[in-house]
Formats: C-alpha cells, sequence, structure tokens
C-alpha cells in the first residue's frame, strides 16, 4: 500500500519541471532510460504490435496475475460479433458498427498490451446510442461468450442533452478482453454500470475510456462479484467545461479471487468535477483486490474540485487489498483535491461485541458487510439494480463460507 | 427468581509469556434484583471474570462452572448467553464501521426475543431511553461506537442495557473514564434499569466513587483471583479510607 504526494494548494506560477527535481537522464549508464513522470504521457497505442511482451513488471500490470491471461495479451484473439441480448428501449439504438466509424478510437487509446490487442482484433463494434431527453433505462446482457479468448469494443454514446442508465450486465464464461468507449455529448446525463457477475472460471479484462463534454454528467460503476479474474480499468476524460464524473465501484472477492480497478481521472477542462468511491470486501484464502486511483488534475482545470477514496474490509486471514492513491496537480487555483484509503478488518473483537448482544456470528457478519458496502449500493441510486446488489452481497457472503 | 452461581471458577489465559492463571476458585452467588460490587486493584482478576461469563474466547475455563437459573452458562456461545438474559457493559467497546446504532439496536433485540419489536412501541423506547442518557437523536444514525468518546461509548453501552432487558447484567468499569455528570447519567440509567427489571447486576469497578450512586448490596473484594473478602456497603466506605494496601502484603499484582 502506499500513499501519495500531498496536495498542492497554493496559487504557484511556474511550477517546478522534472529537471528541477533531477529527474533526466543521467550519464552514469542508465541507457538514456526515464520512467514516465506523469500519468498523461505513458505510451498508447491502437496497435497490439507496439507494445513488448507483458512481463508483469510493468506498472499497469505488476499487480496483475499475467501468467493467468496471456492468450489475451499475447495470444489470437476471436474479434467477430456475438450474442447480445437487450429489451429494446425509445432513444436508444444498438448496432454492431464498422471499424471505421467515426466514434471509435474518440474517447481513448490503449495503453497496454490486452487492450491494444482487442482493439487489432475486433472486426465490429457494438454500438449502444442515446437520444432524447427524457430519462431511461437499458440492460444489454452478455451471457454466451464461452471459453474462448474473445477480443472486443463497445460504444456507448450520449447525444447532447440525451439522458439514459445503461446497464452492461456479464453473465456465464468468458475470456475476454475488451475496450468500452463512452462519450457524452453537451449536457448529456448518463449511468453506464458495468456488472460482472460472470461465473467462477471467467477472465476479463476491460478498459473503458470516457470523454465527458461540456457540463455533462457521467455516473460510472463498476460492480465486480463474480469471475476467476476481473480486471475493469476506467480512464475519464474530464473535456469539456463543467464536465462532472461520478466514479463508484463495488466488488466483493472470493478465494482465489483477482478482482482488479485502476481508475484515472483525467480533469483537463476549467470547473469539472470529480467523485470516486470504491468499495470492496474480501474473504477467504488468496481473495485477491487491486485498487489505483490516479487522479490529474491539468493545467487547463483551473476551478476543479475533486476526491477519491477507496476503503477495503477484510473478513478473514489469507487476503490481500492493494491500495493505491495517486494526485497529480499541474494548476494551483483549484477549489479541492484530496483522496483517502482505509483497508481495515473485520475482526474477533467486533464478532464478540456483536454475539455479545445476542446476534448469531453468521448474521454479525452479515450486518458489518452490508452496512459497509450499502453505502455504494445506495449511491448508485438504482431502484432496479439496489434490491438484486443486495442479494448478490448476501449470497456472496453465503457462497464463500463454505470455501 | 433467577439466580446467577459462580462456582469455583479457575480461569487461565494465553499470553505471550505463556499460559498464566487468573482466576484461583471464584464463588459468587447472584440474586436477581440484588447489586453486587466488585471491587479491587489493578490485575486482580476482575475483568477476566467479567469476560468469562460473557464468552470471550481469550479466556480459558480450567474447572469450575456457571449457572443461570441451574442451566449451565459455559457450555453455551456467547449469543446463546446473551439470548439466556446475560450481558456485559464493556469496559472498552469496540467500533463497528457500516452499522448504524439503529440497525445494531433493532437486530440484537431481535435475536434476544426472538422476533421483531413492534416498530411503534421500539421506535419511542429508543428515542425515550437516548434522551434519559442525554444522548443527542443524531447517534441513531452513526456507526456504533465509531468516533465516539469515552463517556459516549458508556452511554450507549446503558442504552442497550435499558432497551435489551438482560436478567443480569456485568458492568466492567463502567465508571472510568467518566466525569461527574456522565457517571450521574450512566448510573442513573443503570437504576432505572433495575428499577424497571430487577436485574441482578455485577458492578465492576476500581473505584468507589460509582456507589454513591449505585448503592450496592454486597461488597467484594477481589485480590489475586479469588475473593478475598465480602460485605455490605460499610465494606465499600472502609476501601474508600484505606484502599487495598491490606490485601496485599505478600502478593504480587503486577
Amino acid at each position: 500500500m502506499s500513499v501519495a504526494p500531498a496536495v498542492m494548494n497554493t496559487a504557484s506560477t511556474a511550477l517546478p519541471t522534472a529537471e528541477q527535481h533531477g529527474i533526466k537522464e543521467h550519464s552514469d549508464g542508465r541507457f538514456g532510460f526515464v520512467p514516465v513522470q506523469t500519468r498523461s504521457e505513458r505510451f498508447k497505442s491502437f496497435e497490439v504490435a507496439d507494445f513488448g511482451p507483458v512481463t508483469g513488471r510493468e506498472a499497469v500490470w505488476k499487480l496483475s496475475p499475467v501468467s493467468r491471461f496471456t492468450d489475451l495479451t499475447s495470444g489470437e484473439l476471436d474479434g467477430t460479433p456475438y450474442d447480445v441480448s437487450w429489451e429494446p428501449a425509445s432513444g436508444i439504438d444498438v448496432a454492431w458498427v464498422p471499424r471505421d466509424d467515426a466514434r471509435v478510437g474518440s474517447a481513448g487509446a490503449p495503453e497496454e498490451r490486452a487492450a491494444a490487442n482487442a482493439w487489432t482484433a475486433f472486426e465490429k463494434a457494438l454500438a449502444i446510442t442515446v437520444s432524447g431527453e427524457e430519462p431511461k433505462e437499458f440492460t444489454l446482457t452478455r451471457a454466451l461468450l464461452g471459453a474462448a479468448a474473445r477480443g472486443a469494443h463497445v460504444l456507448i454514446e450520449a447525444k447532447p442533452f440525451s439522458q439514459a442508465v445503461v446497464i452492461l450486465e456479464n453473465v456465464g464464461d468468458a475470456r475476454l478482453s475488451e475496450n468500452v468507449e463512452i462519450i457524452l455529448g453537451e449536457s448529456a446525463n448518463l449511468t453506464v454500470v458495468s456488472l460482472q457477475e460472470w461465473d467462477d472460471t471467467a477472465v476479463h479484462l476491460a478498459n473503458h475510456f470516457a470523454s465527458v463534454g461540456r457540463d455533462a454528467r457521467l455516473k460510472h460503476v463498476v460492480v465486480s462479484l463474480g469471475g476467476s479474474i476481473v480486471r475493469v480499468n476506467p480512464s475519464i476524460h474530464l473535456v469539456g467545461a463543467g464536465s462532472d464524473i461520478e466514479a463508484l465501484g463495488l466488488y466483493f472477492a472470493d478465494a482465489g479471487q483477482h478482482l482488479e480497478q485502476q481508475v484515472y481521472i483525467n480533469h483537463d477542462a476549467p470547473h469539472s468535477r470529480s467523485r470516486v468511491t470504491y468499495k470492496g470486501a474480501l474473504q477467504g484464502d488468496g481473495a485477491r483486490t487491486v485498487w489505483i486511483g490516479d487522479v490529474l488534475i491539468g493545467p487547463k482545470a483551473a476551478g476543479t474540485d475533486s476526491y477519491e477514496q477507496n476503503r477495503n474490509l477484510v473478513l478473514t486471514e489469507g487476503t490481500r487489498a492493494d491500495s493505491i492513491p495517486n494526485l497529480e496537480i499541474e494548476t494551483g487555483d483549484i477549489l479541492g483535491a484530496g483522496h483517502a484509503s482505509a483497508t481495515g478488518r473485520f475482526d474477533d473483537e467486533q464478532l464478540f461485541y456483536l454475539q455479545s448482544r445476542g446476534i448469531p456470528e453468521e448474521e454479525a457478519r452479515r450486518l458489518v458487510v452490508r452496512g459497509f458496502l450499502t453505502e455504494i449500493v445506495q449511491k448508485i441510486g438504482l431502484p432496479i439494480l439496489e434490491e438484486r446488489l443486495q442479494g448478490a452481497i448476501e449470497a456472496e457472503l453465503r457462497g464463500s463460507d463454505g470455501e | 427468581m433467577s439466580v446467577l452461581e459462580i462456582k469455583d471458577l479457575h480461569v487461565t489465559v494465553e499470553t505471550d509469556q505463556g499460559v498464566k492463571q487468573i482466576l484461583r476458585g471464584v464463588d459468587l452467588v447472584i440474586n436477581e434484583d440484588e447489586i453486587h460490587a466488585i471491587m479491587g486493584p489493578n490485575g486482580s482478576g476482575k475483568s477476566t471474570l467479567a469476560y468469562t461469563i460473557a464468552g470471550h474466547p481469550k479466556y480459558h475455563v480450567e474447572s469450575g462452572s456457571i449457572l443461570l437459573d441451574g442451566a449451565e452458562v459455559l457450555t453455551m456461545t456467547v449469543d446463546e448467553r446473551a439470548r439466556a438474559g446475560l450481558f456485559l457493559a464493556m469496559q472498552y467497546p469496540v467500533e463497528i464501521p457500516g452499522v448504524t446504532v439503529t440497525n445494531f439496536l433493532r437486530t440484537a433485540k431481535t435475536a434476544i426475543d426472538g422476533e421483531a419489536p413492534a416498530i411503534r412501541g421500539w421506535v419511542k423506547d429508543v428515542r425515550e431511553s437516548m434522551s434519559n442518557l442525554r444522548m443527542d437523536k443524531a447517534f441513531a444514525e452513526r456507526n456504533v461506537n465509531e468516533g465516539f468518546s469515552g463517556g459516549e461509548k458508556k452511554r450507549n453501552e446503558i442504552l442497550q442495557l435499558e432497551l435489551l432487558k438482560p436478567r443480569f447484567a456485568v458492568l466492567d468499569e463502567t465508571d472510568s473514564g467518566l466525569d461527574v455528570d456522565a457517571l450521574k447519567i450512566v448510573s442513573e440509567g443503570v437504576n432505572r434499569a433495575k428499577a424497571e427489571t430487577g436485574l441482578g447486576i455485577v458492578l465492576i469497578t476500581h473505584y468507589t466513587r460509582i456507589l454513591r450512586y449505585i448503592k450496592p448490596d454486597f461488597v467484594h473484594v477481589f485480590v489475586n483471583g479469588r475473593i478475598a473478602e465480602q460485605g455490605g456497603h460499610e465494606l465499600a466506605d472502609r476501601l474508600e479510607d484505606e484502599g487495598y494496601d491490606r490485601y496485599l502484603e505478600g502478593t504480587n499484582v503486577g
């Protein structure tokens, strides 16, 4: 676990350069290698061949079990369209669009090999286009992806002034690397929920790239409960003045499960606002979670208001939670920027206390975990999901008791 | 008539230095509606007695028994003991993140009664008890003990005592860390609970000052893991004047 540098809060004129910090090429045998110093300068490419083989030492991979999904980082991926199901809704258009669709590549570009591999492989993108100012809810289900390695591309576009909730529901088995581009036009109001309730065998590597336009509001939710390895990395570009992101995450790792999320918020316009809240529970031997939260407040982002936090609740021995908040600030003229991270144990004294008030052990555990995770369920604020998520949390608690 | 009997209780605890004998043959009989003060120097085993009655896993009973109306308490789990009518007000109550006081109280009450309390009466009871203990309404929505001051934690313990209505309660150093106003409020709560339900009380304390507000029927002096002397309220007065020195000759209380 690490804690990032503290907040710079005074209005400063000139920022120190890397050279002033002594971060520059040395003449003494470092072979000209200078590590990337700012999040925005990481290497990006749409071409898988531009990335070297994954070793597990890369910043973006160092906390992931890379040996368990070499097929997704270096194998050939099936990029053909797959089975999806949805209930039609007014103002929501769903179509498979060709690679030369103008929206492809407009929200971001891969920063690692699995994402580039998917980008290179996909034949058609699944495009969900939202129009119309009236509120609406839409769920798209992927249940039949199967165990063959697949590369996919999803586009979600919210036209200017449109409003919707889009739920991507993922169940069944999968070995999937995908890129999801989320494009919000001016003043659009969009909620995207990526719900991972995969089978125990599934491996899912996803990069979400969002571009949030002027005065647009995105609520981005990652719920990861099922799957062997689930890694969903949202990268949110606040590109329009007054743009707003609320990024929420809820995860529950059982024995042997790896759940990861690397959240990147790029404040790139004045008066943008971000709130990142991820909460997770870990239970069982080898349960593993990773949360990395990068916030960059760029030189154009005067008046930024930003806060990110991650909380983990450790229920048993033998688990590991990594929680790494990072904050980079390139302008002094901001409203606020803060971060918090805490990983706590549900310990025997808490159990004793609750039991000493008559509450049986299992119910005591449920009470604590439900209480801890409910904050996120409530923030998601969708009645259609609330009961389902509460039920899923209960099932997680019950299911892993016997493991 | 309910009775809690402790018979020849021997208890050890595992420490870094190995197994340590703490209780060395405790005998105590508490009838309902009685208040027994257990007083003694630090390290004499008072808290061990409290936690052993409640069933904390850290303490191992080597021999002896604890009977609640004839039923063996030692074979019950922690929650079974609470449902049988035992209550421990803790010296250092732990924080429970993510669980509000309201939710916690309702869950505990439901567990102990075997059915959910009728909403309207329950809400009124909680509100009344909180107001009696001078607890702000906002407490109900805070997480249990999270960010509570020492005095607030103790009041929260007594709130539970009043609402859960046990037959016997052990109050472990409930007076420690309380200023005189808080001590009065907490003592009034204990007296109110006793007046209402006639519960039996084991009042564990190092100092005599809480005995000004809660009048014990019996005083037991606890030294080196057993009861060294017992008497009525006059014994407390004597301890107030003389302290524990006369019990401590030749013993090492650490």
